[in-house]
C-alpha cells in the first residue's frame, strides 16, 4: 500500500540577500503588469539567465510503500533536506504535488522549541503538541516517553540545564513516541552516546515494522546500511540512483569518490609519483589467471593486479604494495611485494619493470573494490614515496560454489570459502 | 507494543500553492491544545528569572496612567467628558494595551518564530492565536485592577455610572482582539519580505494611539477632525467601553456595525495572506 507519492517535485531557491530593493522591484513589476507588458522576470529562462535561482529539486519522483525504510544520502547541497522540508511542510514545491497518507512526524534537528525556562516535563508537552500529539496522547505516554529519555531525574529541571545530548534524548523520546504513520528523520543520531543511538535506531526499526513508513537522512552509511532495505542517492536534485541499499550506497560512494571507478588498467600520472624519487610507478591493472585484462571478477576467480614501474637506481628497503578498499571505505586489507620474501631483484633492469600480486579466489564478498597503490621505504621517517593514488577498481560478483546456496553479497566485510571437514 | 492500524489515515496533498479560499481552520482546530501550551509558555516563560514577574501587568498601566494624568491632564488640561481624569486614562491604558499587545506580537510571529518554523509543521496561526490568548491574560489583570480603582471612585462619590452595558465586554473585546490579530498577521506577512516594516509597526502603532480616544473624548475633538478619527474602527470601541463602564461616550450602533465589518474583513484578509505566506516564507527569511 502506497504511503507516500512524490510527483515530479522541482524547487527553486532565490540566491543573494531578499529584503532591501525588492518592494521596488514588486512595484515596477506590478506596475508593468497593470500597463499589459510582459512581466520582465517571471519566465524561468529569463530567472536562470539572471542567476538569480538555484534548483535544489528537479523533477524528483518516487513513491514508498507503507512499512517501508527509506534512506536518502547525497552530498551536501544535493537537495535532501530540501526533500525533508517539502514532506514535511515546512516549504512549499515550486512545482509538482506530494500526497502523504496520515500523520507525519519529522524529526529534522531534535529538540525544536524546546523552551530553555520551561522543565523538562512542560517542554515534553510542549514538543509533542508542536509535532501533532493531542494532549490525552501525551499524557498516555508519558511515562513510556520519560523512560525512554533515561533522564527521569531532570525532568522538573529546566531545559536550559540540560547537556546537549539530554535535549537530544528527550526530543527523541517525544517524536518517537509520536506514532506517525510517516517518520521523517535528518541526521539526528549525530548526537548522543553509542547506546542511545542503538537505541534510537532499534525503535526506528521498531516504527517500520508496525506498518509505518520511515524516511532517513544521514550521512553515516553504516547506520543507513543498517536499518534501509532501499535507498536514494540525490545527485544535484535529481535522484541519481533509486534502490538496493548497497547497490546504491556503491553509486553514492563511487561518485563521491571522484569521477567514479575505473575498471581494468589504470595509467598512474606521472605527478602521482612525488619529483626526484628514483622510483616512478606507470600503470596498475587486474587481469584474470590468462592475462585478459578485465574488471569484472566472479569471487571463485583469482585476481592479477599488476604493476609497471620503473626504477633509475637501487633503493634499499623498497616495498610495493597496494590496499584493497571496499565501496563502504573499509580496507579490506594491505599487501606489499615483499611479504613472504624478496621478488624484485636489488638492481634495476633499466627499462619497465613488471610485479604481479595474485588475489586468491574465493575471498571476496561480492562488491566493488578499488586498488590503490603504495610506494613506500620501510624503516625510514618519511617512507611514503607514493600514497591514496587511484588505482583500478574490480567489480566482484559472489559465487558460491554449491548451486543450492547462491548469494550475491554476503554479511560480512570478506567473504571466503573456507573449507570445512567431517573429521 | 501494539500499533493502531493507520487504516482510516487521510492523503495530504502538498501542491505548490495553496487554495486561495481555503482558510484550513480545521487543522488549526486539530491543534487547539497547542495553542494552550503557547499561551501558557508565553506567559510562565516570560517572567521567569524576573523580580517583579506578572506585577508588571500592573505596573505597566499604572504608571503609564499617572503620567498620562499628569501630561494631558494637569498641563495640557484636555477634556476628559467630566470624567475623573485618572479612571478616564485607565480605562484607555488598558484596552490600549490589550490591542498594542496583540498587535506588535503578532506582527513579528514570522521574524520571531524562523526557528521552530524552519524545523516542523504546523498550523502556523496557532502562534498569532495564542499571542492573543496570553495578552487577554495580561489584559484580564489590568481589566480586575481597573474594576478596583473603579470602586473605589464610586465610594468616594465619583460621578461615574457603570451600565447593563458592561456586561457587553466580550462583545467589545472580539472586534478587539480581531483587528490586533487580522493587522498583525497581515504585517507579519508582509515583513517576511520587506523587513523595514517592522520599525514602521512600533513607530506606527503609537501614531495610531493618538487617532483613538485614548488621552482625549471623541467629544472633544472638532467637528474637522472628528471624520479622521471616526474612520479608526477602534474608535467605536473605546467609546462604548467607557460608555459601558463611566457612563460617558460617544457611541452609535451605525459606528460600532462598522467596526464589525471592517474587522470581519480584516480577519479575513489577514488569514488568507497569512496562509499563503506561510507555505514558501521558509525560504524569503
Amino acid at each position: 500500500m502506497r504511503s507516500i507519492q512524490v510527483e515530479q517535485v522541482s524547487k527553486h531557491y532565490r540566491l543573494g540577500v531578499i529584503g532591501r530593493g525588492t518592494l521596488r522591484e514588486d512595484v515596477h513589476r506590478w506596475v508593468g503588469r497593470a500597463r499589459g507588458r510582459p512581466e520582465a522576470l517571471s519566465h524561468d529562462g529569463d530567472e536562470l539567465k539572471r542567476g538569480d535561482y538555484i534548483w535544489a529539486l528537479r523533477d524528483v519522483s518516487f513513491e514508498v510503500d507503507q512499512g517501508e525504510i527509506v534512506g536518502i544520502v547525497g552530498s551536501n547541497g544535493a537537495g535532501k533536506s530540501t526533500l525533508l522540508k517539502i514532506l514535511s511542510r515546512i516549504t512549499a514545491p515550486t512545482t509538482g504535488a506530494v500526497r502523504l497518507k496520515g500523520r507525519v512526524g519529522s524529526l529534522l534537528e531534535v529538540g525544536t522549541g524546546f523552551h530553555p525556562e520551561l522543565t523538562g516535563r512542560e517542554n515534553i508537552y510542549l514538543n509533542g503538541a508542536i509535532l501533532g500529539m493531542p494532549k490525552h496522547e501525551t499524557e498516555r505516554k508519558y511515562d513510556e516517553i520519560v523512560a525512554f529519555s533515561g533522564i527521569a531525574d531532570f525532568i522538573e529541571t529546566p531545559v536550559k540545564r540540560y547537556s546537549s545530548g539530554m535535549r537530544v534524548r528527550l526530543a527523541f523520546a517525544v517524536a518517537a513516541h509520536l506514532e506517525p504513520e510517516i517518520l521523517l528523520v535528518d541526521e539526528v543520531l549525530a548526537v548522543g552516546d553509542a547506546a542511545f543511538q542503538k537505541r534510537c535506531i532499534g525503535k526506528m526499526g521498531e516504527v517500520a515494522r508496525g506498518g509505518r513508513t520511515v524516511l532517513f537522512v544521514s550521512h553515516d552509511m553504516s547506520a543507513i546500511s543498517a536499518l534501509c532495505e532501499r535507498v536514494i542517492f540525490l545527485d544535484g536534485g535529481r535522484i541519481a540512483a533509486d534502490g538496493d541499499t548497497d547497490a546504491t550506497i556503491e553509486t553514492y560512494l563511487a561518485a563521491l569518490h571522484g569521477s567514479g571507478p575505473e575498471f581494468g588498467e589504470v595509467l598512474v600520472t606521472p605527478a602521482g609519483t612525488s619529483d626526484g624519487e628514483p622510483i616512478t610507478l606507470h600503470a596498475v591493472r587486474t587481469m584474470d589467471s590468462d592475462g585478459r585484462v578485465r574488471g569484472d571478477f566472479k569471487s571463485a576467480e583469482a585476481i592479477i593486479v599488476e604493476f609497471d614501474f620503473t626504477r633509475l637506481e637501487p633503493i634499499d628497503y623498497l616495498r610495493i604494495g597496494f590496499e584493497l578498499v571496499s565501496a563502504r571505505g573499509a580496507i579490506v586489507f594491505h599487501s606489499f611485494h615483499n611479504d613472504l620474501s624478496e621478488m624484485l631483484p636489488h638492481e634495476p633492469t633499466g627499462g619497465v619493470e613488471r610485479l604481479q600480486a595474485i588475489i586468491p579466489a574465493g575471498l571476496l564478498n561480492g562488491g566493488i573494490y578499488q586498488i590503490r597503490p603504495f610506494l613506500r621505504r620501510h624503516r625510514r621517517g618519511s617512507g611514503w614515496i607514493l600514497r591514496d593514488a587511484p588505482g583500478p577498481s574490480v567489480h566482484v560478483m559472489l559465487n558460491v560454489p554449491n548451486p543450492d546456496y547462491m548469494a550475491s553479497k554476503r554479511v560480512g566485510v570478506v567473504a571466503p570459502m573456507i573449507e570445512w571437514k567431517s573429521p | 507494543m501494539t500499533h493502531p492500524e493507520p487504516q482510516s489515515a487521510v492523503w495530504t496533498v502538498i501542491r505548490p500553492k495553496g487554495r486561495w479560499f481555503d482558510l484550513r481552520l480545521r487543522e488549526l482546530w486539530s491543534y487547539r491544545d497547542l495553542v494552550g501550551l503557547f499561551v501558557r509558555r508565553d506567559f510562565v516563560a516570560q517572567y521567569k528569572q524576573t523580580i517583579l514577574g506578572p506585577l508588571w501587568h500592573v505596573v505597566y498601566p499604572l504608571l503609564t496612567t499617572v503620567t498620562f494624568t499628569i501630561v494631558f491632564g494637569r498641563i495640557a488640561r484636555i477634556s476628559t467628558d467630566s470624567l475623573p481624569p485618572f479612571l478616564f486614562y485607565l480605562s484607555g491604558n488598558v484596552l490600549w494595551g490589550y490591542f498594542n499587545n496583540s498587535f506588535t506580537k503578532t506582527s513579528n510571529t514570522f521574524v520571531s518564530n524562523a526557528n521552530v518554523f524552519g524545523k516542523v509543521y504546523f498550523p502556523r496561526l496557532a502562534v498569532p492565536l495564542s499571542t492573543l490568548g496570553s495578552s487577554l491574560i495580561g489584559f484580564l489583570i489590568q481589566f480586575a485592577i481597573f474594576l478596583g480603582f473603579l470602586a473605589y471612585f464610586m465610594a468616594r462619590g465619583a460621578p461615574v455610572d457603570p451600565n447593563a452595558w458592561a456586561l457587553a465586554t466580550p462583545l467589545l473585546l472580539l472586534p478587539m482582539a480581531g483587528l490586533g490579530l487580522g493587522g498583525g498577521i497581515i504585517l507579519s506577512a508582509l515583513t517576511t519580505r520587506y523587513r523595514d516594516l517592522t520599525s514602521v509597526v512600533t513607530f506606527g502603532v503609537s501614531l495610531l494611539m493618538y487617532l483613538t480616544p485614548i488621552v482625549y473624548p471623541l467629544s472633544a475633538v472638532p467637528e474637522a477632525y472628528r471624520g479622521i478619527v471616526m474612520i479608526n474602527p477602534l474608535t467605536p470601541i473605546v467609546e462604548a467601553f467607557r460608555f459601558a463602564f463611566l457612563g460617558v461616550g460617544t457611541v452609535s450602533v451605525p459606528h460600532l456595525a462598522y467596526t464589525a465589518v471592517v474587522t470581519i474583513a480584516t480577519l479575513f484578509f489577514g488569514v488568507l495572506i497569512f496562509n499563503r505566506v506561510e507555505r514558501t516564507f521558509m525560504d524569503t527569511v
